[in-house]
């Protein structure tokens, strides 16, 4: 169950918890004052897939697995109750919680992000007005990604329980709503709250006023009462009433928004990319709302309690590491992830091979739901090594994609992108990201950002935390890749790309 | 000489069986072809799956492995290693304020496969795929230790550096009885290390982590490490071996 260990004794100062609940697991990790990773636990849980298109979270076995890791990563560190300052969240984000308020219990399983069962109904919204009719209200275009239409799809689905929303007796959250109400008692005095960066992505927030928007709530037929109440990222929710009896619980944020403020980007300009499964490119663009028009999307970046938001541009790539794991598991190519890097690294090039992975179409900036993907430029010279280089070439390319997209909407001009997750242990990846961008590519010392963030926007709500500044203090620099491609060999790759992902295009016919 | 294993005996006698059938073999197959119970089968297999030599199909049959067949070349890939030791490389940075290398040995020295950089976000460049002399730095220490002195001459790079084979036998030993190596000023003047073996599954070493900066900021006047830094290069390398699957490195 778990893994890791402690790596010193408990200091005097304390420690924070965070507590990061992902898509595929959760991770409790424990900081020191220096920011330092002193405990990791971690515990995968079970994906369900009733129907195609549809995936499920049991919101039970996640509350479970919160129960048992965090007095395990506790125990690594040799830390009590008391030692704990503060407890911070960070979550997968848009997937939806119902729960009964009376039992504890969730209401069917939770609809997990990635589930498409809402495309019609998205469909149907879209009809009248196209899909970007709510995008100055919400900053989000009509898609099966967030958790709005998804809450809209379960009361309407579930005989009785629109019924029973409405009288409050069912309650409505995303993953951190959820852990934070069973953190803090569950039935027996819950705090029902969910944070800005959260509540950004549901569709039914008003970007302005931070608050629930009547006009969306209407349009997608949700009652308030099931709603949680937004609150800042940073601000002590409430105390914990078991699993750590009495500690704070001092932030919440989106997982992506989370690894954005554990890569300490506070100012506007700052830009960083979580390589996961998928990747996520966030940039900070300070107070203003910053409206796309190059696919991206316009989200919150965090609060601070008692201060105005921060906004974000974010360009999501669908297609990631998991391509990676396609060519362990579909085509059996390697037998590990990191085997792809020792693969690519049996040839000098990618052999004239281009591999755009448009798996469910593509994301940011295309969003195009017809692309599928493409292998192009295969002569009997191909071996799979130049696969292995052209799915590694292939996330690096949609990076400048988002990036280029960025730049344009910001009118900034990308000097350095901070990079964390797991691929970046993927060197010959980040030398591919800092050569196609032509900017450095910058990994931090602590690469668990998620986490960190969580960790660092609760410590600040304590006063564990000084400023911002004294975080910006604790960012080191781990590993720095600099471009080393020449601009001509550069821009023709670039050129053969693009028309490799215009070959995506239009392949499903509706 | 001691008396021979009879588990041993029975995971040969298995593998040569897995060997000789390509498509594999269920386990009351197994156990049949060789008179043995199916519990003892079962479990002498499952073994075998654990350190890969043997694989289990979807139908839930077994057969030899890959890594079975060219089991000289079969080490822990690289790549394997960075990702896996990524975390921990990272916090001893952090805790030394020194930068981390890891790196396993290649043909003719030692080859660096991650590094982090001093966190004191000064210029630096990334290391990885560098190619180290084995005999004169603390990374190769540790790595010769467990496979034995290098043929050949041995380079001079410092008046520091160990050249007589003799001496670097004799350091080597003392390597392997302390599980920790040092350098001062022996491949870069003025440059000290502090190196421990990372082990898989087994015990086998596949890797060695270490510490490297100014020799001021490593050892002490006399030469000694500086307090701290031996038990948390250690530290480090016992986490990482932990997460290969090393039992009780």
């Amino acid at each position: 169950m778990s893994r890791g260990q402690a790596t010193q004794a408990p200091g005097r100062d304390g420690f924070v918890v965070a507590i990061d609940q992902g898509t595929t697991s959760t991770r409790c990790i424990l900081f020191d004052h220096d920011g330092r990773l002193v405990a990791v636990t971690q515990r995968e849980h079970r994906q369900h897939y009733p129907r195609p298109g549809w995936v499920e979270h049991d919101a039970a076995e996640i509350w479970r697995s919160v129960e048992r890791l965090v007095p395990a990563a506790m125990a690594q560190a040799g830390a009590g109750p008391d030692d704990v300052v503060a407890i911070g969240i960070a979550n997968q984000r848009e997937t939806t919680v119902l729960w009964d308020r009376r039992t504890g219990e969730p209401v069917g399983r939770a609809v997990v992000w990635q589930d498409t069962r809402t495309s019609d109904l998205v469909d149907e919204m879209a009809a009248d007005g196209g899909a970007e009719k709510y995008v100055e209200r919400c900053g989000l275009p009509l898609a099966t990604y967030f958790s709005g239409p998804r809450l809209r799809w379960l009361l309407d689905a579930t005989p009785g329980l629109r019924w029973r929303a409405e009288r409050g007796e069912v309650l409505f959250g995303t993953i951190e709503s959820w852990l934070v109400w069973k953190l803090t008692g569950g039935p027996d005095g819950g705090v029902h709250v969910t944070d800005v960066t959260n509540a950004s992505r549901t569709m039914l927030m008003n970007l302005q006023t931070l608050d629930w928007d009547p006009a969306m709530l209407a349009a997608m037929d949700v009652p308030e009462a099931v709603l949680p109440e937004i609150r800042s990222s940073a601000e002590v929710y409430g105390r914990a009433r078991t699993v750590v009896p009495g500690a704070r619980i001092a932030a919440a944020l989106g997982d992506q928004q989370a690894a954005l403020f554990g890569q300490t980007c506070f100012s506007p300009g700052d830009a960083k990319c979580t390589y996961g499964t998928g990747s996520f490119l966030l940039m900070n663009t300070g107070r203003e709302i910053t409206r796309s028009s190059h696919g991206l999307l316009t989200t919150v970046a965090h609060r601070i309690d008692g201060e105005p938001a921060s906004y974000a541009l974010e360009g999501s790539i669908a297609v990631t590491g998991s391509l990676i794991q396609w060519l362990r598991d579909n085509l059996g190519l390697i037998s590990t992830a990191p085997e792809v890097e020792t693969l690519a690294r049996t040839v000098e090039d990618n052999g004239g091979c281009y591999f755009v992975p448009a798996f469910s179409g593509l994301f940011a900036p295309h969003w195009r739901s017809e692309a599928r993907g493409v292998i192009v430029g295969l002569t009997s010279y191909i071996t799979k090594g130049h696969l292995a280089r052209a799915a590694l070439e292939a996330t690096a390319w949609q990076t400048r994609e988002v990036v280029e997209a960025m730049d344009a909407d910001s009118g900034l001009r990308l000097a350095s992108l901070r990079v964390d997750g797991g691929m970046t242990s993927n060197n010959l990846l980040m030398q591919t990201v800092a050569d196609v961008l032509d900017a450095p590519v910058v990994r931090p010392m602590v690469s668990e950002t998620v986490s960190l963030g969580a960790a660092y926007a609760a410590g600040l709500a304590v006063g564990f935390w000084s400023d911002l500044d004294s975080l910006r203090r604790r960012w080191h620099r781990a590993a720095q890749w600099r471009p080393a491609m020449e601009p001509e060999q550069r821009q023709s790759e670039w050129e053969n790309w693009q028309e490799a992902v215009r070959r995506t295009f239009g392949w499903i016919r509706h | 000489m001691p008396g021979s294993i009879q588990s041993i005996e029975r995971a040969a006698a298995l593998l040569k069986l897995m060997a000789r059938t390509p498509g594999g073999l269920g386990v009351v197959d197994a156990a049949n072809a060789l008179g043995l119970a199916k519990g003892t089968t079962h479990g002498i297999l499952r073994t075998l799956v654990g350190v890969g030599f043997v694989e289990q199909d979807p139908a839930g049959r077994y057969r030899a492995s890959a890594t079975l067949a060219d089991l000289a070349e079969a080490g822990l890939d690289a790549n394997e290693l960075r990702s896996r030791a990524v975390n921990w490389a990272d916090s001893l940075a952090s805790r030394t304020g020194e930068a981390v290398r890891i790196a396993t040995l290649t043909e003719g020295g030692v080859l660096v496969v991650h590094h982090v950089f001093r966190p004191d976000d000064s210029q630096q460049e990334m290391e990885v795929g560098d190619v180290l002399p084995a005999h004169a730095c603390a990374l190769g220490k540790v790595l010769l230790a467990s496979t034995g002195t290098p043929r050949g001459h041995l380079v001079r790079y410092t008046s520091r550096t160990i050249t007589q084979p003799l001496a670097l036998r004799r350091a080597l030993t003392a390597v392997r009885e302390q599980g920790w190596a040092l350098d001062v000023d022996e491949h870069v003047p003025g440059q000290a290390s502090i190196a421990a073996p990372v082990r898989d599954r087994g015990g086998l070493v596949v890797g060695a982590i270490d510490v490297h900066g100014a020799v001021d900021d490593l050892v002490d006047p006399r030469l000694r490490p500086r307090a701290g830094l031996v038990p948390a290069v250690r530290h480090a390398a016992r986490a990482i071996s932990r997460d290969l699957g090393a039992e009780s490195a």
